[in-house]
């Protein structure tokens, strides 16, 4: 079972994993937590859909996502 | 649990400094990916540009030089000439690149010196404030083409690719993008040729990426990723332009 770890701290908000990347569409930003540099952070909203496939990491610029396997 | 992807070792813990939504980040981890998995950190040098990823020399764990404006082609034919063992790539925008670096450029790649040149182009002088660069399109607006940019009076964008595609002297040259996950791994893939054929002596490499500027094109993060595939793919056809070692070269 695959397992997606957001770094809160890095991630940016800029929602590009978010937009019609991750096949199952699991992620969202949090609307209501903000992080130390004033950015919505990614979540994954039902980690048992998860595939490990990437893609999400593959279009993030931080790179604020790891994915353990 | 193994991680099977995460930060590279090519790239140093420290936090970049670009927009959200920037190509830059995904380009830097693609980067740091290959100096590892071509076991070439230890003996690479990166010319980082003149523009937002000057400050490159802190994002890459490899050794880094910053030159003038432009310079990196210049920059990188004498680090390469004088230590031959070294890798040698030149990080550019296409401010750095296709504006001040135009002679640089073209006589790096018509002399086919072995470097590889990674040139970001996000159509805009993003630093400076979203001013119009050499390879923003026509009709974009931008800080100083509020109308639009105008044929009659700015001219027509420089295609970098098909410019140096004319020249007999560079032996890779290709066009990617990085607004898609298949997108992304095409440019994996072409970068990864482009040092391969550094490390096997063949010549001038180069590969072009259009990258997302969502601040200087004001746009949201994931307007920009579809804007770019949308209009600015379309102008800039993706692909590859020159490839001698599929002639046996």
């Amino acid at each position: 079972m695959p397992e997606v770890k957001i770094l809160e701290e890095v991630c940016k908000g800029c929602g590009l994993c978010c937009d019609n990347v991750c096949p199952e569409n699991i992620l969202i930003l949090i609307p209501d937590r903000i992080n130390s540099n004033g950015y919505h952070p990614a979540m994954v909203t039902d980690m048992k859909k998860c595939t490990g496939c990437g893609y999400c990491f593959k279009v993030c610029p931080e790179p604020a996502i790891e994915i353990y396997k | 649990m193994k991680m099977i992807f995460g930060r590279p070792a090519g790239l140093t813990e420290t936090l970049q400094r670009y927009c959200p939504g920037c190509g830059h980040g995904i380009v830097h981890r693609i980067i740091g990916e290959l100096l590892v998995k071509l076991d070439i950190r230890e003996r690479t040098i990166g010319i980082a540009p003149v523009g937002c990823s000057v400050f490159a020399d802190e994002y890459f764990n490899c050794d880094m030089i910053q030159p003038p404006h432009g310079r990196g082609p210049a920059i990188a034919t004498g680090l390469k000439r004088t230590r031959p063992e070294c890798i040698v790539f030149s990080y550019q925008g296409d401010g750095d690149l296709a504006a001040m670096g135009t002679a640089e450029i073209i006589h790096a790649a018509a002399r086919s010196e072995n470097i590889t040149v990674i040139f970001i182009n996000n159509a805009i002088f993003g630093m400076t404030g979203g001013q119009m660069a050499p390879t923003t399109l026509p009709g974009m607006k931008s800080t100083t083409s509020v109308k639009g940019r105008d044929i009659g009076k700015q001219g027509y964008p420089i295609k970098v690719c098909e410019m140096l595609a004319s020249l007999d002297g560079p032996y890779y040259l290709e066009r990617c993008a990085v607004d898609t996950p298949r997108n992304v791994i095409r440019t994996e893939k072409a970068l990864k040729t482009a040092f391969a054929h550094q490390i096997s002596n063949k010549g001038f490499s180069m590969v072009e990426i259009l990258s997302m500027c969502p601040t200087g094109w004001g746009q949201t993060p994931v307007q920009a990723k579809k804007w770019l595939g949308e209009v600015m793919a379309e102008y800039y056809p993706l692909g590859v332009f020159r490839d001698l070692s599929k002639e046996g070269k």
